[in-house]
């Protein structure tokens, strides 16, 4: 297969592009596979990239009811951050940080990783305290944070509103310079790309509809196309863990919820950063192509539709222009929703189930994107060595029964948390 | 040749010149014009330039579709990037220029890009810029030149000088579209009685009717039904008004461009209206739009919607051009060959199906058109503007079977059929149907329970059928709403042979190639962004072949318009490369808006100080007038101090902390949640929501209690008063306040339905001051009749009720400063009498008022805990607060709060720290051991500080591991953010008279 570089652009340009190679194979399923990943999105993709990669099990298929990467992975605002407090959550999210920053060359795929920082703003002194107390822990644990006064943001993002007609002035920022954001559909591609040299099948267009049993056990996936015998399942389906779960009888502590997402036409650079209001959920960044990309809170009702209603939208749209009250005049181009596996303490899944052969990966409520290399890196650990890696230790389904929710808000049990 | 403005005809003011101006330059522009009409009158070709290549780009649609006009309109605070020059409106003062164009669009140095094109083949960021370096830094010094490079217009970082408003509207039935087909359906259901709302994009109603003739048979038709609707007061007709998106439970939003018309909004009217509808019933109808065929330079200015040059001659009098050439697959743009040869053109139409039917031949011939069947145009020749048409004999699929011959012309009409404008309809519904015989993707089925879809959107072709489509879907509607149509009959419908819709004998063709199957040139699917054909082959080669990587791939439709053009291209190729039908291929999903919306008109008012509602103490105004720096406490707005003089708010709290240890303060604590809690099982009811029992409490009693939430952390804490048997006021923090009132409802609603219990927000009913300090009580007996309160007769955690000023009161007994302390009561709209009498009451005992700093130092030098400690992660014991549960009875949380991680000994806990040196320490700071490394997470954190009036120290409250154990240890405190490190004593919380000897004097 054909290395990605600028030469080959070059020379492949010569023959008029005529001689590029397929990125992926679209095989036919075998009959059986070692380990079957259902759901090729970024998170089930990397995953069997690293089982490839990292573990030698190759003969892994991937399976996709729709096409691949057609989920929240490529539904998101690509927001990558590692601003957790929680023990159990910071160091998951710095391993993906720093997987993050050699991903493009890893993969030989640029998934345009652009570290362009991200400021959280902070609206009282309550909140600056707790934004120092995020900082502190950042980093005393190797991670760059930095702590803004309201005049040092000014200086840096001059358009925000520091009017006094403002309803929640801008007190300060919490800021991580190597946050940023990167292209969400090129991490897909990249890592199914990456995951087929490896020798592993991406099946699209077939759907797992239940599970082959023996004794108790998962041995494969019923699916649209055929049954797929496997030594291991691992579910990645964002949102739809809970359905999957359900047709293996279990009930998990998540709920499917409707998250929307935004982009306005395109302009010349506007907007160099990201930034997340603290009055409200909202934050915006401008992809490469100009469009400015504002993300919001959860439409606030469970649904497996991929679209969400006007409330939220014209609540997002508020809090864009109380933040930057210049957005007025530009034009929202299109909103879009995905469906959300929001866990009841706003942190994910990375473990072994009461199901022997059966593993999971969910539970990523608003934030999964950012954790897809760390999220396939440790379920690949966790799949191939029947254990977890310490960095996804916490990440059980035993945690509420033990009390140990890693809650990074504080907000106790509820399904709208991060 | 250019174009050029008609001598006759048109729908505009030949009377009314406007002043309009693009680049500087004035335009011949008449009120009816567009600017886009405007531009092609002055003869301006290029108005734009390409996203990625910079070709020279002219005007190609006249309507919603277009995909390269696109330009800066207005200028400073109200410049409005990427408007759409084909439905802006000419107003006079017009002022636009072009936008990615440097130094100009005539002469634009981006276009150098054209020579490296093959280089810049589709998706190849993703394969190079990757760098041989580690990290992203080459990457990201890549990126800033390519952001540069993209975008189209500039946004400005100034405020919006201009106001949005927003309507709730409700209606029977909802008309989308007013072409002939809506304005029957509008008619029909309008004289049944039906409220309707009829909506248009366009500033006229009718639709594809404007681009007729004027004062033809077809005006004839719309002037008696713009009539007939005029009559109709419950019809409400809402023009320059664009459905954007339509949404579950049948909510539309709409947007009214009120003011977009004029250089600014008049008499104090909004730029624009936001009309959030709901609808019992909608009919769609929102015709089609014109689909390209694609060749060899297909971008270059001249080529155009063969339909759309009608539109010019006919609704704008603009002629796009002398010579024109309309190469099509489809019986529409016989019409538009005979209506442009009448308006004087030389038109040959070249139809890519091998013969044109007699009636049509006849009719051309007979208006001077020449016709070339079996051809097309594979390949436009010109470097700025059209100066000729290679004409080729094509096969079925649009495959040259012979030799290109060359024909001069200035304008090509391009028409590959035509898409119903299936976008609301599939933005709720989900993808479209396509329907074979007229080529093109329709609703999946023609009605919903409550969404009919009438004219072009369903396919219908002929006028007649569009006029009856509208007809028969408004009366099905009037079924559903019970309402009986009306026998008044509608105008004649007007009878055209020239109207045949575009379905019959439609070629299936889409790109024109030579023999050996290869597009001439640049022959672009989506004009907007760039994307070739040879893009969709090559994302087909490299396996980007679902529709969904197709479009992310090559970026085709996914520009400002949304791919309107060149959706059904791209599709159309991919489907033929696959060897797959179109259906099978697939279609991306519709989503909303329709076409771009002002972020500021969803935003309507909800903006500035109207953001979220701001909540204000009933005496706020007194603070303000004595001098209170305020702050925000949630929504709440507080007095955080009162400074005097020169003071800043460390001299202030000190002040006043130390005023009211001395003498006496106080303090406007009406922000405190306040819930009614009502009926004979109330006090069951606080027994299973507080730790504590509540059983014993009588009335005239009060008692401190904490809530958990059912997980076991600690939720909240406040007092409650029994104020009769089945009566009691419960206050809650003022943060928590909407959360313990929404958790009561849900218990009562859900759980624990048996309850006999209302529990009712009376937060903004009370008003509530705390008054504090030695001096507290003789102060109250002086302003208080009515009641006796001596230490004896009213110990702490009683109430009384009595008069100050003639006003009832309740006096609760009860402390938080630690000193001496009764909170006051009283109905809000006697607040501030009630308050400036005691201020008066005061004097003589040295009262002053004090604000939430002063309140937070007192409160830690007692180690009393709030927000910063009940962070929604402590439990009771880490707070010292289990005292207060009890083990008798279950309560909210007492199951899950055993949970082995909750009760675990090695916890964090609350302490104090006393802090060495001059110092303090900042809240968010960590905690770590002596000689220990100052890495990871740390043995806890400072939750609370201040410097102490009563100490004189620097103290704080913090949550250490195992903290009740390590009373008298030495730890380091640090704030890795400031470069802070600071060592400090592990000290009990309770830094100040830990006996409570003071409050309880
Ligand atoms: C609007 C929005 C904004 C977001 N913003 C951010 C952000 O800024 N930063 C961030 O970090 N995260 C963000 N997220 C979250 C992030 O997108 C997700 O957490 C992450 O992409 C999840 O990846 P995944 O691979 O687990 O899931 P997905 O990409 O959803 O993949 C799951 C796949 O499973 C497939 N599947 C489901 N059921 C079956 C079945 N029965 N058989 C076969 N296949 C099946 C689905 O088709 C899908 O392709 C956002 C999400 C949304 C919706």
């Amino acid at each position: 297969m054909s290395h990605y570089s600028a030469f080959s652009v070059f020379r492949n340009a010569l023959t008029g592009n005529r001689h590029w190679q397929r990125a992926w194979r679209d095989p036919h399923p075998k009959p059986s596979y070692d380990v079957v990943i259902v759901g090729a999105g970024g998170h089930g993709l990397a995953t069997a990239y690293y089982l490839a990669k990292e573990h030698g099990i190759h003969n892994v298929a991937v399976i996709e009811k729709g096409w691949l990467g057609g989920g929240n992975t490529g539904r998101n605002t690509t927001i990558v951050r590692s601003n957790y407090m929680m023990p159990g959550n910071t160091m998951f999210y710095e391993r993906s940080m720093k997987l993050w920053e050699n991903l493009s060359q890893d993969l030989n795929f640029n998934v345009m990783i652009s570290q362009r920082g991200q400021y959280n703003l902070c609206h009282s002194p309550a909140q600056m305290d707790a934004a120092r107390r995020r900082g502190n822990v950042m980093r005393a644990n190797g991670i760059d944070a930095d702590l803004f006064d309201r005049v040092e943001v000014r200086q840096r993002l001059p358009y925000l509103d520091y009017s006094p007609s403002a309803r929640f002035p801008i007190h300060g920022a919490i800021f991580q310079s190597r946050a940023g954001t990167a292209r969400h559909d090129a991490v897909a591609w990249g890592y199914a790309r990456a995951a087929d040299r490896q020798g592993v099948d991406i099946i699209q267009q077939c759907e797992v509809t239940g599970y082959i049993w023996d004794d108790g056990n998962i041995v494969g996936v019923e699916t649209t196309r055929g049954p797929i015998r496997a030594g291991k399942v691992g579910l990645a389906v964002a949102g739809h863990t809970g359905h999957l779960a359900d047709m293996a009888g279990l009930r998990l502590p998540i709920e499917t919820h409707v998250l929307q997402a935004y982009v306005t036409e395109p302009l010349k650079p506007l907007v160099d950063t990201v930034i997340s209001f603290g009055a409200a959920h909202f934050y915006v960044s401008q992809s490469d192509k100009g469009g400015l990309v504002l993300g919001g809170d959860l439409d606030g009702y469970n649904s497996y539709a991929q679209r969400g209603g006007l409330p939220m939208v014209e609540h997002t749209l508020a809090s864009a222009k109380a933040l930057m009250p210049s957005v007025s005049r530009l034009k929202l181009l299109r909103h879009w929703a995905g469906v959300m596996d929001m866990s009841m303490d706003g942190s994910p899944f990375i473990t072994k189930t009461p199901i022997d052969g059966l593993y999971l990966n969910g539970g990523w409520c608003y934030g999964g994107f950012k954790a897809t290399p760390a999220s396939g890196w440790c379920f690949a650990w966790t799949i191939a060595k029947e254990q977890p890696h310490q960095d996804n230790a916490e990440f059980t389904l035993s945690r509420f029964e033990r009390g140990y929710q890693i809650d990074e808000k504080g907000a106790g049990p509820q399904p709208n948390a991060h | 040749m250019s174009g050029f403005r008609l001598s006759t005809g048109g729908r505009i003011d030949r009377n009314t010149l406007l002043n309009v101006r693009f680049d500087g330059r004035r335009l011949k522009a008449h009120a009816g014009d567009t600017l886009a009409s405007a531009l092609m009158a002055s003869g301006e070709n290029i108005v734009a330039r390409g996203f990625k290549y910079h070709r020279a780009r002219g005007i190609y649609s006249a309507g919603a579709e277009e995909p390269n006009a696109y330009v800066h309109l207005r200028n400073e605070s109200r410049l409005e990037p990427n408007a759409r020059a084909t439905t802006v409106e000419a107003f006079d003062g017009l002022i636009s220029t072009s936008q990615n164009s440097w130094p100009d669009v005539r002469l634009d140095v981006g276009a150098v890009t054209g020579y490296i094109s093959p280089f810049l083949s589709v998706g190849f960021y993703y394969k190079t810029f990757i760098g041989p370096f580690s990290g992203t830094r080459f990457w990201m010094f890549c990126e800033g030149f390519i952001r540069k490079a993209a975008g189209m217009g500039r946004g400005m970082k100034v405020d919006d000088p201009d106001s949005y408003d927003k309507v709730n509207a409700f209606c029977d039935l909802l008309v989308v579209g007013a072409g002939a087909a809506g304005l029957s359906a509008a008619l029909t259901a309008g004289r049944a009685g039906a409220d309707v709302i009829l909506v248009e994009q366009d500033f006229e109603l009718g639709g594809s009717l404007l681009s007729q003739p004027q004062r033809g048979e077809t005006d004839d038709w719309l002037e008696k039904v713009k009539a007939g609707l005029k009559d109709l007061p419950n019809v409400r007709i809402l023009t320059r008004t664009t459905a954007f998106g339509a949404y579950d439970e049948d909510v539309y939003g709409l947007i009214e461009h009120v003011s977009d018309h004029l250089q600014s909004p008049q008499n104090h009217q909004p730029r624009q209206r936001f009309w959030l509808v709901r609808t019992k019933q909608a009919v769609l109808a929102t015709g089609a739009i014109e689909r390209p065929l694609v060749f060899g330079n297909n971008d270059l200015p001249g080529v155009m919607l063969a339909a759309s040059i009608q539109t010019y001659a006919n609704r704008f009098g603009v002629l796009a051009g002398q010579r024109i050439v309309v190469s099509t697959n489809n019986n529409s743009s016989c019409q538009v060959a005979v209506q442009l040869a009448q308006a004087g053109a030389d038109v040959t139409l070249v139809d890519a199906r091998p013969h044109v039917c007699e009636v049509l031949a006849e009719t051309l011939a007979k208006a001077g058109v020449a016709v070339l069947s079996g051809k097309a145009v594979i390949c436009a020749k010109g470097r700025r503007k059209v100066v000729a048409a290679m004409i080729v004999p094509i096969d079925s699929c649009g495959k040259a079977t012979g030799l290109a011959k060359r024909l001069d012309c200035d304008v090509i009409g391009v028409s590959g059929g035509w898409s119903p404008v299936v976008h609301l309809w599939s933005q709720r519904f989900g993808k479209p149907r396509f329907d074979e015989a007229s080529a093109s993707f329709v609703p999946d089925i023609r009605g919903r329970e409550t969404v009919q879809c009438a004219g072009r959107m369903v396919a219908a072709q002929s006028l007649e059928d569009r006029i009856n489509s509208g007809k028969s879907t408004a009366k099905s509607t009037l079924k559903a709403l019970e309402l009986k149509p009306s026998r008044k009959l509608h105008p004649k419908t007007p009878d055209t042979v020239l109207d045949t819709g575009w379905a019959k004998d439609i070629g299936t063709i889409w790109a024109i190639r030579d023999a050996n199957d290869k597009t001439m040139g640049k022959a672009f699917v989506d004009i907007q962004h760039d994307v070739k054909v040879t893009d969709i082959d090559q994302a087909y080669r490299e396996g980007y072949v679902s529709v969904e990587h197709l479009k992310r791939y090559t970026t085709a439709g996914m520009a400002p318009d949304q791919g309107k053009t060149s959706n059904i291209i791209a599709l159309a190729r991919m489907a033929e490369l696959s060897g797959k039908t179109i259906p099978k291929t697939g279609t991306t999903t519709f989503r909303p808006p329709y076409t771009p919306v002002a972020i500021g008109a969803l935003v309507g008012h909800v903006h500035g100080h109207h953001f979220a509602a701001t909540r204000y103490s009933p005496v706020h105004d007194w603070h303000v007038e004595n001098g209170a720096v305020m702050t925000e406490a949630g929504a709440w707005m507080r007095p955080w101090h009162y400074p005097e003089g020169e003071e800043v708010l460390r001299d202030a709290y000190i002040r006043e902390a130390t005023h009211v240890r001395a003498h006496v303060g106080i303090i406007d604590v009406s922000t405190l949640g306040k819930i009614a809690v009502q009926g004979p099982d109330a006090a069951e009811f606080l027994n299973r929501i507080y730790v504590n029992g509540w059983k014993t409490l009588q009335v005239g009693q009060l008692r401190y209690g904490v809530m958990l939430r059912e997980d076991g952390f600690v939720m909240d804490d406040g007092a409650t008063a029994r104020l009769g048997d089945f009566d009691y006021f419960m206050s809650t923090t003022t943060a928590n306040a909407a959360k313990v009132l929404a958790m009561s409802e849900h218990l009562l609603q859900t759980a624990w339905r048996d309850l006999k219990v209302h529990v009712t927000s009376i937060t903004d009913q009370w008003a509530a001051f705390a008054i504090a300090g030695p001096k507290a009580r003789d102060l109250l007996q002086l302003a208080l009749s009515g009641a006796e309160i001596s230490g004896e007769q009213m110990p702490n955690n009683h109430f009384v009720t009595g008069e100050i000023a003639d006003t009832e009161v309740r006096l609760h007994r009860m402390s938080y400063s630690g000193e001496l302390a009764y909170e006051v009561y009283v109905p809000s709209g006697f607040a501030r009498h009630v308050w400036t009498a005691l201020i008066k009451a005061g004097e003589a005992f040295d009262l002053r008022p004090y604000g939430t700093e002063a309140m937070g130092a007192l409160r830690i030098e007692k180690g009393h805990v709030a927000g910063p400690e009940i962070e929604g992660r402590t439990t009771l014991k880490d707070l010292g607060l289990e005292g207060f549960a009890s083990s008798k009875k279950p309560f909210v949380g007492s199951v899950l709060k055993g949970r082995p991680v909750l009760a675990d000994p090695a916890r964090e806990t609350l302490v104090g720290l006393m802090i060495t040196g001059e110092q303090g320490a900042l809240p968010g700071s960590l905690i770590y051991s002596t000689n220990r490394p100052m890495q990871g997470h740390g043995e806890g954190w400072v939750s609370s500080t201040t410097w102490s009036p009563a100490l004189g120290k620097n103290i704080a409250l913090a949550l250490v591991r195992k903290g009740k154990f390590r009373m008298g240890e030495d730890v380091q405190v640090v704030n890795h953010l400031e470069n802070q490190s600071l060592t400090a004593q592990i000290v009990s919380p309770h830094f100040f008279d830990p006996e409570g000897a003071r409050q309880n004097a």
